[in-house]
């Protein structure tokens, strides 16, 4: 709340140096701001950056480099013993102390006396901060406004920091991909110098809360991915079963048959399908699909489990098909017009048309979208959390209980402080192959998508 | 059923044909007969409605959303826009052929034999190649690719495509070819080339070509129709039309005067 | 070929046409049937899904009370007559409860009997009966009739959620207090009111206590997060790539990055906040600031792709035109371009913040899952946000949280189609044909 109010403050100062930086300029120009070299208010905007890009970059180095020297102060007036405990320990001590910053009574004096010195250091830091970046505004803003005169070539200067920003802001995407790649990789290296890369990727057993202590980490052999990715498969193939048909010919009798009012009503239901969020799905699964399907199949004589595989990928089938059906009506309406009258004009029947010459025409097109939709089901994760289990068990029957490589990573970091056990640091070898798989699958999905779209362009 | 007419008696005819799309008519009233056994050429400008009436013919029309058609057209006698009148059946009838070529993304065997096997034309697979070597053969086109049958039509030139196009057209036997501009995306070899495929394809097969070029008109025709913003100006033999009009906008037609 | 020979062959061609015709058309109609179908199913799939939420989740909307005739005995509350306010604070408000409860239901009732009696009604109305004489001390010694909040368990009996029989699924009340409840609807001393707990409260362990208040600020403020940081991106983003970038390998790279991120699974984007906010930059665990930069990250792809299309829709003649009179690059795009292009950019935005919303897995990641009570104040509170108390609820073992489950999920619906509403009508009110 505090942060927020100096931030406020500093846009204030911001708004008002743009304002002095436009008065200055037109005094300076007598009035006729054609005897600037740039508009008025460029002048504005270039007292403005220098006032507000400098306050705000200390603000937020400041913001992020605060709290752990906070903590390393805090931690370095600990009593020693507690200063040699093991770093998860020390972790939890210092969330104690925050929490007796804020109000909670502590039973620990040691804690207490830290916590004021915690609070203490937090009101140093917060004034400073603010002493500083005020400054910093003022300082910057006084030195461009002295500097302001009706030669000066503000416009190309203030553009070129927009020009800066805007190729700045570019990389972002690119450093968001490093960043996953290189976090993932890091903690993968990690797990991997615990673990062989070899008995993790072909290993038959999963089973991680074998390893939580370190001496039997690596022999246990633990970690085996492989029943994982079965599991995973196997939702997505029967996720795939229910999205693939209903998607496909929803898609076609949308664009080929249906007539305005069951336009009306399908296009708008099939983006509410897409715009739930599929937490909402996963408890639909839980609730309701679940016990059905486990009331017919005692109708049948089967044992189904209470989650089972059919469950979840059945409705993560639901939660595909408007994806399925958006894409293969775009690459479906992307036919030539002029192959379907080709048909037409020989006496061929509608769904002739549609099965002999849209659909191979498409059929790229529609591979391409089914690639998509197997790496969302691949990478979907609040459903089989829900509905699928966490039993890593090696199997193909639909009817049992199966976990996937989402599920683990969820379960392995969920309420797991610790990072240095092979435990957690497995959550990120799964997050690098899954990441490796979903990315291969896509670039091959959007090239195939690509080359389709050129064909007919 | 129909008997093979001699020629000179009206394969198609239309009396009084309205055609509108949703609010825009676009023919007004158009009587013409199409008679058997002759290449009937359509001129006029772009928008004239000659296009409209090719496409009432096999009721392309159908598939525009909007498009109403009123008056009297048909074949043989028989009312086209009749109810009980099957449309892939009629298609089966009046075959077509599209300004653009457009072989479907097939082999070029299997470009010519899709219609034989949705209409069931043929038995058996020998009586299935026949039907496709003797369409080639019809469309001149066999020598060309006779060694690459399973080859895909995309594959072809421009003009073989637009060969390719009246061979898998013409492999479902219909009485009547429509021809939609049919050389108006290729070049002249090719072009020279189609056309004298036209005036074969005449001994067999009642032709309707619509065409923006005379030239075309005079070369393949036997008799041409003019239309105007949506009406029919004048029908007469070919040579009577273009050395002899009688309505002062189809000589201005002609002669180039607008167009 | 004889005239009469070609005859008989076309009349026997088209009469093979016309044989097939009945099986074609049968064909035809099996096809638009399948069509038709897969129509169907998937709507019904929705209908089925939203009416099943509505009919378990409705009830949460609304609350059953018990009336309880309260002697406010002095010597429970204040037995040494001091009326000292933290005696009065910390007294034994439970027990006037239970004595409430047993004066009218089971006057001899042993021990067994009043610990039932306690299970009827919740421990709310300890609180309630605390606040009422925290701040009116002068009801000590009265009696009065006090509307206190049932427990989850009559709650689901009363409402018709669970069947009233004994050992039915999920019925936790026994026999007793079955025929208490009886005598309690028979007597007119049960009533349900509008649930105002569950949009004022924070999350709690007892199912009438909980409410979604601090999941909604908690959402708000990841959202305005994602906002601040994802909408000024993104916007920048697409305009460099769409006006000013040019066209090599760099950019090329930049486009197919985008591209891929916005496939990426967002499980993935939890383990990168995991990693980069939480364990590199000691960002709060389980704070709307963690979570909101990860969101940010997430829909970026999203609001640029959104922003690029925008941007490409406003004609090229507009910019030739500025060009023309002498605007520079910026110039054009600031004056010209983007406020033509800012509905839909906008647009795209509202729609990355609506999956934002939705968004749960990547927050699981980054600690949001903690049981939090307070309603938190700032970004920098640990909060939950209304995907994630969901899934937590839904977690649940009382068969009162299905209810509370499925009220959240339509209050969460509710958020994401009038969001989806307004995306629609800045579409519709902005859309413009050139």
């Amino acid at each position: 709340m505090q942060t927020l109010l100096l931030a406020v403050t500093l846009l204030l100062l911001t708004s008002l140096a743009f304002r002095a930086g436009r008065k200055r300029a037109f005094a300076m120009a007598d009035g006729a701001p054609r005897n600037l070299h740039s508009l008025p208010g460029y002048y504005g905007s270039w007292v403005a950056l220098w006032s507000g890009l400098p306050a705000f970059a200390i603000l937020i180095a400041w913001l992020m480099l605060e709290p752990s020297l906070v903590r390393t102060l805090v931690i370095s007036d600990l009593p020693a013993a507690m200063q040699e405990l093991p770093t998860e320990k020390i972790d939890v001590l210092i969330n104690e102390v925050r929490n007796a910053a804020q109000g909670h009574a502590t039973a620990n004096p040691d804690l207490a006396i830290a916590a004021d010195h915690y609070i203490r250091l937090r009101q140093i830091g917060f004034a400073a901060m603010t002493a500083v970046s005020v400054a910093m505004a003022l300082a910057g803003a006084a030195f461009a406004y002295r500097r302001i005169e009706p030669q000066l070539r503000a416009r190309p200067r203030v553009e070129a920091t927009v020009n800066i920003f805007l190729v700045a802001s570019s990389t972002v995407a690119i450093f968001t991909t490093v960043g996953i790649v290189l976090s993932l990789l890091f903690e993968a290296m990690r797990f991997f110098n615990m673990v062989g890369f070899i008995d993790f990727l072909f290993g038959l057993n999963w089973s991680p809360q074998m390893a939580t202590r370190s001496d039997q980490v690596g022999s246990s052999g633990a970690f085996g991915m492989v029943p994982l990715f079965t599991g995973t498969m196997l939702i997505t193939l029967i996720s795939m079963v229910v999205a693939l048909p209903l998607g496909l010919f929803s898609a076609i009798y949308m664009s080929e048959y249906a007539q305005p009012r069951i336009r009306a009503i399908a296009k708008p239901a099939l983006e509410i399908l897409a715009g739930i969020p599929t937490v909402v799905f996963g408890f639909f699964a839980v609730i309701t699909v679940a016990p059905l399907i486990h009331s017919a199949g005692e109708v049948f004589g089967l044992a189904v489990a209470s989650e089972s595989a059919m469950a979840a990928g059945i409705v993560m089938g639901i939660t595909l098909i408007p994806l399925i059906s958006s894409l293969s009506d775009d690459v479906i309406t992307a036919v030539p017009h002029s192959l379907r009258e080709g048909a037409y004009g020989l006496g061929a029947t509608k769904s002739e048309t549609i099965k002999q010459v849209v659909l191979p025409a498409a059929l790229p097109g529609i591979v391409g979208g089914v690639l998509l939709a197997v790496s969302r089901a691949i990478g979907e994760t609040m459903i089989v959390v829900m509905a699928a289990g966490l039993s890593a068990k090696l199997t193909f029957n639909p009817l049992e209980a199966v976990t996937t490589v989402t599920v683990q990573i969820v379960t392995l970091l969920v309420g797991d402080t610790e990072f240095d056990s092979p435990k957690t640091l497995a959550a990120f070898a799964l997050g690098l192959m899954l990441f490796a798989i979903t990315l291969g699958l896509n670039v091959v999905a959007l090239h195939i998508v690509q080359k389709y779209r050129e064909k007919y362009d | 059923m129909n008997m093979v007419q001699p020629q000179g008696t009206a394969k198609v005819r239309s009396r009084g044909l309205d055609v509108f799309y949703g609010e825009k008519q676009a023919l007004f009233g158009v009587d013409l007969d199409i008679r058997a056994g002759e290449v009937t050429a359509l001129i006029g400008p772009s928008g004239c409605g000659k296009s409209t009436f090719l496409r009432c013919i096999n009721r392309m029309n159908d598939l525009v959303d909007g498009a109403r058609v009123a008056g009297s057209l048909t074949l043989d006698g028989d009312d086209i826009y009749d109810r009980s009148v099957d449309v892939v059946q009629l298609r089966a009838k009046v075959g077509m052929v599209f300004q653009k070529p457009n072989p479907f993304p097939k082999s070029i065997y299997d470009n010519v034999a899709y219609g034989p096997r949705i209409h069931g034309k043929a038995a058996d697979q020998s009586e299935l190649d026949e039907i496709v070597m003797t369409s080639l053969e019809k469309a001149g086109l066999l020598k060309e690719v006779k060694d690459r049958l399973q080859e895909s039509g995309t594959g072809l030139s421009g003009g073989q495509q637009q060969r390719l196009c009246i061979a898998r057209a013409i492999a479902v036997e219909p009485e009547i070819v429509l021809m939609d501009e049919p050389c108006s995306a290729l070049d002249p070899i090719a072009t020279a080339k189609v056309e004298e495929l036209i005036d074969e394809l005449r001994e067999n097969y009642t032709i309707v070509i619509v065409t923006h070029s005379m030239q075309q008109a005079a070369r393949v025709s036997q008799r041409t129709a003019f239309f105007h913003l949506g009406k029919l100006i004048e029908v007469g033999d070919t040579e009577q039309i273009f050395t002899n009009p009688q309505e002062p906008l189809t000589q201005g037609y002609i002669t180039g005067r607008f167009g | 070929m004889t005239e009469m020979a070609q005859t008989d062959t076309a009349v026997r061609s088209m009469d093979a046409v016309a044989a097939r015709l009945k099986s074609r058309y049968a064909a035809e109609r099996r096809f638009r049937a399948l069509g038709l179908g897969a129509i169907l199913l998937s709507v019904a799939f929705l209908a089925i899904l939203l009416g099943s939420i509505v009919q378990k989740g409705w009830t949460g909307f609304i609350q059953t009370q018990v009336a309880v005739a309260v002697t406010f005995d002095p010597q429970v509350i204040d037995p040494d007559g001091s009326r000292d306010p933290l005696a009065l604070d910390t007294a034994d408000y439970a027990t006037l409860v239970r004595n409430g409860m047993a004066a009218r239901l089971a006057p001899d009732a042993d021990r067994n009997a009043r610990r039932d009696l306690t299970g009827m009604v919740s421990t709310m109305a300890t609180e309630q009966l605390r606040r009422m004489v925290v701040a009116n001390p002068d009801i000590i010694g009265t009696t009065a009739t006090v509307w206190v909040l049932a427990s989850d368990k009559i709650d689901m009996v009363v409402k018709g959620q669970v069947p009233r029989q004994l050992g039915a699924a999920g019925n936790a009340l026994n026999d007793r207090q079955l025929g208490w409840v009886a005598q309690l609807e028979q007597s007119g001393q049960v009533r349900t009111t509008f649930n105002t707990t569950f949009f004022t409260a924070g999350d709690s362990r007892a199912p009438e206590q909980a409410g979604i208040w601090g999941a909604v600020v908690g959402s708000f403020f990841s959202l305005a997060i994602t906002l601040l940081v994802s909408f000024p991106l993104g916007v920048a983003t697409a305009v460099y790539l769409e006006e000013f970038a040019p066209h090599n390998r760099w950019t090329d790279l930049i486009e197919v990055n985008i591209n891929n991120l916005a496939a990426v699974p967002s499980v993935v984007f939890g383990l990168l906040g995991l990693a980069v906010f939480l364990n590199v930059f000691h960002l709060p665990r389980s704070s709307p600031l963690a979570g909101g930069l990860v969101l940010a990250l997430i829909c970026l792809p999203t609001i640029i792709i959104a922003g690029r299309a925008a941007l490409k829709a406003v004609p090229p003649s507009i910019r030739q035109a500025a060009a023309g009179l002498g605007a520079s690059p910026l110039q054009i795009v600031a004056h010209h371009v983007l406020p033509l292009a800012m509905p839909g950019m906008l647009t795209g935005t509202i729609l990355g913040m609506a999956r934002a919303l939705g968004e749960t897995a990547p927050l699981l990641m980054i600690g949001m899952v903690a049981f939090i009570v307070d309603i938190p104040k700032s970004p920098v509170d640990p909060s939950a946000v209304l995907p994630v108390q969901i899934y937590l609820w839904a977690g649940s073992p009382e068969r009162a949280f299905v209810e509370k489950t499925s009220a959240a999920i339509m209050v969460l619906l509710l958020f994401l189609v009038s969001m989806n509403m307004v995306a629609i009508v800045l579409r519709k009110k902005f859309e413009r044909r050139w």
